[in-house]
Parts: C-alpha cells; structure tokens; sequence
C-alpha cells in the first residue's frame, strides 16, 4: 500500500468519525481490512530467535494454525503474569471506564474505530481476565463485563494490540495512571506465545540479535555508511571527520539508532554526531556490534528487549570505556532509561559521567551510566563550548515533536528547546495540547511503521499531522525537528500526507549545521546538500 | 449485550434489592434481625476481609520495572528547572504527585475533549466537568460517611458536630437539607447521564458501571427521604447502629422499613465493593506508573524474578563476522 492509494486528507477523517456503531463492541467481529494491518512474522525470524510457532500465515486466514491448546498458553500466559507485574494486575482491577482516556489516543481520533479507546483495547484483555480470575466474572458473565475467550477474541487482540504504539498518552490523563503501553504489552506477550506476531516488528528483532542492528547491517556494511558519511562531511566542510569504530579503551561508547545510518533524513544527523564528536576531540568509540541503540524487544516482550539490550553493557565492558552517550532516539530511551540498568545491570565496571569537555557530571545518569545526548549537548552550549552560526539554518522555520518515549518515559523535555533555540532562530511550538506530556504520537512506533499498514497510520498521525499544519498555516513551518529515528522515518510519510512541504530531520543535524568547525571552508550547502540560502531567494 | 441492557439489567437489580428488603422487614415476614444485625456484619466481613485479601495480592506481585509516566521536565542538569510534582525524582516528589492525584484528582483536570470537524481538523477543547462531578461525588460522599459517625458513637464528637451544621448553614427546609445530600445525588446523577447521554460512554459502559451507580444512588436517596420525608425515628437508628458497632446487636421496635432498605444498599455496596470497579480507590495508591520516583538512571530499581536470558554474545558475533571485519579494518579479538 502506499499514500496513493488513500483518500485525500481532508476526506480521511470525517465530522462524525467519533461517533460509535450500533452493534455493541463485545459483539462487532473484527475485520481486517487492507491498509489497517501488519504482515505476520515470518517463519524464519521466529525460528532463529527460538520463538513458538514458526509458520507462514496471514490475518485473513480462517485457520490462524494455533496450537492445538492454545487456550491454556494463554490463560496460562495470563496467571503467570498477573502474579509477576503489579501494573497489569492492578491496571486489570481498577479501571472505572470514567472515559477520560477515550479521546486522547491519536488512533481513535483518526479512526473513530471504538476498540481503538484505550478504556476498550484494555477491555479487550480485561473482559478475559474477569471470566477467568476474578468470582463476579465466572457468576454473572457477560452481567459482570466478563467474555470467554475464543478464537476470534485472539484475532481481535491481534488486529488491536497492533493498533497501539504503546506511546502512553492515555497514562498521562488517566486518573489511576493506567498504561496501555503496559497492556498492550501483555497482550502482545500472549500473542507470541502463540506465535503471533508482526513481521516489521519481529525482522528487525532477529536482524538485531544476528547483527547488532534491526537493518541487519553487518560490521562492513557499517564502515561502509560511515565512511560515506565521512566524505560526504569532507565534500561540505572541508574537514575530515575522524571514524573511530570498536576502538578499546575509548572514553566514551556511542550508541544510536541504526535508522540514523541507513536512510535520510536520519543520516543527516548521524553526521551531525560524527561532525560534533570531531570538534570536541572527544574520545569515543562507535561499535559493530552495540550498533543499534532501539529495541524493538520493548514491542515484543520484555525477555525480547532483555534480550536485544544486553550487548550494550556487554560492549561498553568489552571496550572497556567510561560511560556511554545514547543517541536521538525515542523508544530505545525508555528501554536505556527504565529498563536497561534493571535488566543488564548493575554497571559497576562504569564510571559515573562526567563530561571530558565541560567537566559537568551527569549526576542524572550515576547508576545506568549512560548519557542522552541532548543533555550532552545542552551542557556543552550553557558553556560556551561550540561556535554556533544560527543564520546557517535561517531558511529552516521549524517546530518540535516530542517523541513519545523521552516525554512521557524519561521527562527528556527542556533539552532539545534549548539546543534548538540556539542552532536557530526561527522556532514555533505546535498547540500545547499536541507537545510535550501532551505529545501525539508519530503512529509508527512499536513496530506499526510499516507500508501495508498505511491507512492506520496516517489515520492515527492525523492529530499530529494537524498540529503541523497549524504551524505551516501560522508561522510557515517548514521543518519537523524530533529526537527519534523511527519519527524521521514515519513522520516523512505523515508530512508528505498531512502537511507536503515539511521535511522531517533531527537535532543534531540542525546543531551541525550551525556550528562552526576549526579549519572548515565557507560552507554554501547544508548537510542535506541544498544551498543554505535558497536559490529563489537570492533572485528576489 | 448492549448499553441499555446493562443500563435496565442493574437498574432492576437495585430495585429488586429494594423490594427484597421491603418485604423482609415487612411486619409480616419479620426478618428485621436478618436486615438490621446479620446482613450488615457479613457485609462488613466481606468488605474488610476482600479489601484486605485484594491489597495483599496486589502488594504480592512485584514491581519489576520502574515505569512512571512522565508529565514534566525530569531532573538532568542543574541549570534546567526540573519538575518535582509532574515527574518526581525523589520521595517528597512522589507524596506529592500522589497527594494532587488522590486529593485533587490532578489527571482529571487535564482532562480535553478532542472535536473534529470535516475537512479533517481536529481541536481540543476543555473538559473540566467529569473532574468537577468526581471531585464532588467524591467529597460529598466522604462528607456524608464522617457525618454518619454520629450515629455510631456517643458524644458525637466536636468535629462530626460541626462538620454537620456547616453543612446544614442554609438552613433549607426543617429538618435542614444537607448540602452535600444534594450535591451528592447531582454529582452522582450527573456520572449517570453522561454515560447514557455521551455516545462513546454509552458504548463503553459495562452493567459494572451503571450497578454501583443506580447502588449509591439508591443509598443516598432513601437517606435523604428518611431524614426529610417518610422521617424515621433517629434515636432507634442510633442504637441499633451503636448496638452494631459494640457487637452488642440490637433491632429496637419502630424504625421505619425505608431505613432498612438503606441499611441493606449500603450492605450490598460493601460487599460489592473489593469484587468491583470501586477497587479504584485503594488501587491508585499502587498504580506503579504514578506512585514511582522518575528516577530510574539515578538509583538503580532491582527486578526480583530478573532472570537469564540467551543472548548473543560477541564472541558469537565476531564467529559470525570476523573475516569481513578484518577486511574492512575493524579491529577483532581473536585473529
């Protein structure tokens, strides 16, 4: 599927979209319509990463190929992890479907499908839960909210879970804190325990467990990108950037997405590290095998991203640095912020970090040890240490996404305002009901960013694509800054759908952009290679 | 089963709790020990035994992962003023936050409405009214259980006393209307038409929602008509409730049958209670994603069932690789 196939944007979503259907939701069957859904797993990814159930099958089968006592994995499945989390067995509990989380989820609003409530997508599980292990349940049942769990149950997991990019913006208004994120997870928990997944999600898993990245890059295909970079950087600046890679004893390891090697406009802030780094003369190390900072483990299990995220203290012990920087990157900073130290560590063979440039310590990070690299970079500008040109990136008007994780995860918040106003000076923020905790969702995360699932995503990227084109209408926007390689990758798309003439780019692609290198020639191009003055301009 | 159905499925159910109780403390049946002592000491067994139980298995399952939603700027360096209460990074952040989300329902307030209109626009209103109808709900009824102490001890004590007769101040009406009699049956009136007026909260209402409604609903306005209309005798209710709570049980003659109908609602709430949604209220103080410091790279959290997992080492990886690495300059452990 591709954007031609969707209907113009104005005609996507209409007034009455939230208005619900007649039939009741326990009763409305699940159908999977192309355009709204992922493409399975397939076999050979399940199979090299020793999960259950390799085989090829599709969401339109009748016959799914389930295990014969599929329903005992999961009520199983269930028992197990109502006494191992605290958050699904309280969330299961207390939900008073007040309603307040209804409207908040950029899915429902761009799909008005009612299953795409948070209240109802926990309902989908909960209904379950409350036949089998709670009393009013197994009584009055469906009297009590409570529903057997059936085939087509699993199917209506399968379409929905998949319809949620566990971005939490429910949590933020809920009265109870509950968290579809932490559902959501459950559910998909269950769902692999059946062998039910989504390729785009489990791909990029087993490319990460084989090679270190989910593009399956492997080490000299690495190089190979980086030194493309290198030149490229040389053929803008006239400065020959220095590429340090599985270097021993390095004082810092760097670790970012693998999105920012492989693809525009990601790679434009790839340079942007390699260009700072080199300025600094820090001492760093990028590594082959720690070469992916995101983890799509955190859209499969929690094992999974346990499993994804041991490398990185692995490789930092192994190359024996001091600490780590961790890239601009939205779901791989939940994973590095409230998963990784509890899963993979303690980090004792680290050091506290302290910024070789600065001298600040990064009291923040003392425990995981690991440094985001917005805070590494604000630091450095509060000090004076970068030469930065704001009129180098005068043509950019942009405006901030906060990316999921980092705002409602992490609190990553004030950091990237503060290096953004001063690599440019033409910085609007979108309504305030659409950033910060507030922040809507790229619709691409949690391993949903994929083609054939088009139409769901640009539906859920209607919220934000509106806030773009607010500031487009407004201010002249022409720039979506975000921290978060999967938004460069998914929100190119939502621009080009819901607000055309926006690029998408990062951070530390604008901060290079501005800053000054020693022994660097007139620069008349940007990292993108466009001239840094329009040309159009320079006629008037 | 659809909105109505559940909607009329616990509207019957509570009046058929009402007849129940009519016809057991009708003179004839005579069941007035069954409904003023027995009834009311399995619901309070009930309440307390399976508010206890729930609690113990929710404080039994571990938090393995530190997992607070984050609504404001966390504490990173020291010149970027961190928000405490919104994402808190020590204990007095977390009393905090949790203090706003208990006492002044904080996530509530945040509460927008999102409308789109066509041409694909969507806006975002304000929507304070479901925060204003909980935070009055929730108070009245707080207010009306510390005005009922009076009934259960003797003196009444100072502040019952006072907490009373402010809440009559205006006088309405002899005996005086209280205020929060009225809020409450408004406050909760208004938690019942939005989800049969809302569509969306119509579609999403389960019998589980509307059952403690129509439940507390009925509670309140038999209260409010045996204190202003079909009057019961006070002084009888007062022993029989003293009698209960110094397990010295007794049904004194002559107390209206409308009390035992509110004797008996109030029963059935208690025992519904821990089997129920109401469970929201001690369940918030343990909502991990709220109760948490957003202190995770700060003080490490320990995940007690943390186990093994297969992974790929890099000794796997170079295996795989070593070779290639070799032939594009990448240094290697083993040659």
């Amino acid at each position: 599927m591709s954007l031609e196939h969707l209907p113009k944007p104005e005609e996507l979503v209409k007034e009455d979209v939230l208005t619900p259907p007649e039939s009741p939701w326990m009763d409305t069957p699940t159908v999977f319509k192309p355009g709204t859904y992922s493409f399975p797993t397939a076999a050979k990814n399940l199979k090299y990463l020793g999960m259950p159930n390799p085989r090829e099958w599709s969401p339109t089968d009748k016959d799914w190929k389930l295990p014969d006592n599929w329903k005992e994995i999961v009520l199983d499945g269930i028992r197990e992890r109502l006494l191992k989390y605290r958050s699904f067995r309280v969330f299961m509990d207390i939900c008073v479907r007040c309603g307040a989380c209804a409207d908040k989820c950029h899915f429902y609003i761009g799909s008005g499908d009612p299953k795409n409530m948070p209240v109802l997508r926990a309902e989908l599980l909960r209904s379950v839960y409350r036949k089998d292990f709670t009393a009013l349940g197994k009584i009055f049942g469906q009297l009590a909210g409570a529903r057997e769990l059936t085939y087509d149950v699993i199917k209506e997991w399968f379409y929905y879970f998949y319809q949620c990019t566990e971005c939490r913006r429910c949590s933020v208004f809920c009265p109870y804190g509950i968290d579809t994120a932490e559902i959501t997870m459950m559910g998909r928990e269950l769902l692999h325990l059946l062998g039910l997944g989504i390729n785009w999600a489990m791909e990029p898993v087993a490319n990460c467990y084989r090679t270190g990245n989910h593009l399956g890059i492997p080490p000299h295909g690495l190089i190979d990108m980086w030194e493309f970079m290198v030149d490229d950087i040389e053929d803008i600046t006239g400065v020959k950037v220095g590429l340090p890679v599985n270097k021993k004893g390095a004082e810092i390891l760097f670790v970012t997405p693998s999105g920012d090697y492989f693809a525009d406009p990601g790679t434009y802030t790839c340079m942007g590290y390699l260009m700072l780094f080199h300025e600094l003369g820090l001492d760093y190390t990028w590594s082959t095998y720690a070469s992916e900072g995101g983890n799509f483990g955190l859209f499969t299990s929690h094992e999974m991203i346990k499993r994804l995220n041991a490398k990185i203290y692995a490789e930092a012990k192994r190359l024996g640095v001091k600490y780590i920087i961790g890239g601009e990157c939205g779901h791989m900073w939940r994973v590095m912020h409230q998963y990784m130290d509890t899963m993979n560590g303690p980090a004792d063979f680290l050091e506290e970090p302290v910024s070789p440039i600065t001298g600040t310590k990064f009291e923040n990070c003392k425990t995981t040890k690991m440094v985001h690299i917005t805070e590494f970079t604000s630091d450095l500008i509060k000090h004076g240490k970068l030469k930065l040109d704001k009129s180098r990136n005068d043509k950019t008007i942009t405006t901030f996404h906060d990316s999921c994780n980092p705002a409602r995860a992490a609190g990553i918040l004030e950091e990237p305002r503060y290096i953004l106003r001063n690599v440019v000076d033409n910085f609007h923020e979108m309504p305030e009901n659409t950033i910060r905790e507030q922040t809507f969702c790229c619709a691409g995360g949690a391993g949903l960013g994929n083609d054939e699932n088009i139409e769901m995503r640009m539906r859920g990227g209607f919220p934000r694509g509106n806030a773009v084109r607010h500031v487009v209408d407004k201010h002249q926007v022409n720039r979506l800054t975000c921290m978060c390689a999967i938004d460069r990758a998914t929100l190119s798309a939502l621009c080009e759908y819901w607000a055309p003439d926006v690029t998408v780019g990062g951070i530390h692609e604008l901060v290079a952009n501005a800053m000054i290198m020693t022994g660097e020639h007139e620069r008349t191009v940007d990292l993108r290679g466009e001239p840094l003055i329009p040309e159009e301009d320079e006629d008037v | 089963m659809n909105a109505w159905s559940s909607l009329f499925a616990s509207l019957f159910a509570v009046i058929g709790l009402v007849i129940i109780a009519l016809l057991g403390v009708a003179p004839a049946v005579g069941l007035g020990t069954l409904f003023g002592v027995v009834i009311p000491y399995v619901a309070i067994a009930v309440f307390v035994i399976g508010i206890v139980v729930r609690i113990l298995q929710w404080a039994k399952a571990p938090v393995p992962f530190r997992i607070p939603t984050t609504c404001g700027q966390a504490k990173s360096l020291p010149w970027i003023k961190a928000d405490n209460l919104e994402s808190p990074y020590n204990i007095w952040g977390v009393i905090g936050r949790m203090f706003l989300e208990v006492v002044l329902f904080r996530s509530l307030f945040r509460n927008t409405r999102a409308e789109v209109a066509d041409g694909a626009v969507v806006r975002y209103a304000s929507a304070k009214w479901l925060w204003l109808g909980g935070i009055l709900f929730h108070y009245s009824l707080l207010t009306i259980v510390v005005r009922h102490i009076r009934f259960f001890v003797e003196p009444i004590p100072s502040f019952v006393a006072l907490l009373s007769s402010a809440d009559g101040f205006f006088e309405i009406l002899v005996p005086t209307i209280f205020l929060t009699d009225i809020a409450f049956v408004l406050a909760a009136s208004y938690l019942f038409f939005r989800r049969v007026f809302i569509p969306h909260m119509r579609y999403i209402s389960l019998a589980n929602d509307y059952f403690p409604l129509f439940l507390i609903l009925g509670i309140g306005i038999t209260g409010i008509l045996m204190r202003n209309v079909w009057k019961v005798d006070l002084l009888a209710v007062k022993e029989l409730a003293m009698g209960l709570f110094s397990f010295h049980p007794t049904v004194p003659p002559g107390i209206g049958s409308i009390f035992f109908v509110h004797l008996f609602l109030v029963s059935v709430l208690l025992a519904y209670f821990p089997f129920s949604k109401l469970l929201h209220a001690p369940g918030v103080f343990l909502s991990p994603t709220r109760n948490m410091a957003n202190n995770n790279r700060m003080v490490r959290h320990i995940n007690p069932w943390n186990y093994p997992v297969k992974v790929h080492t890099y000794e796997e990886y170079e295996n795989d690789f070593r070779e290639k690495m070799k032939e594009a300059g990448i240094p290697v452990e083993k040659e």
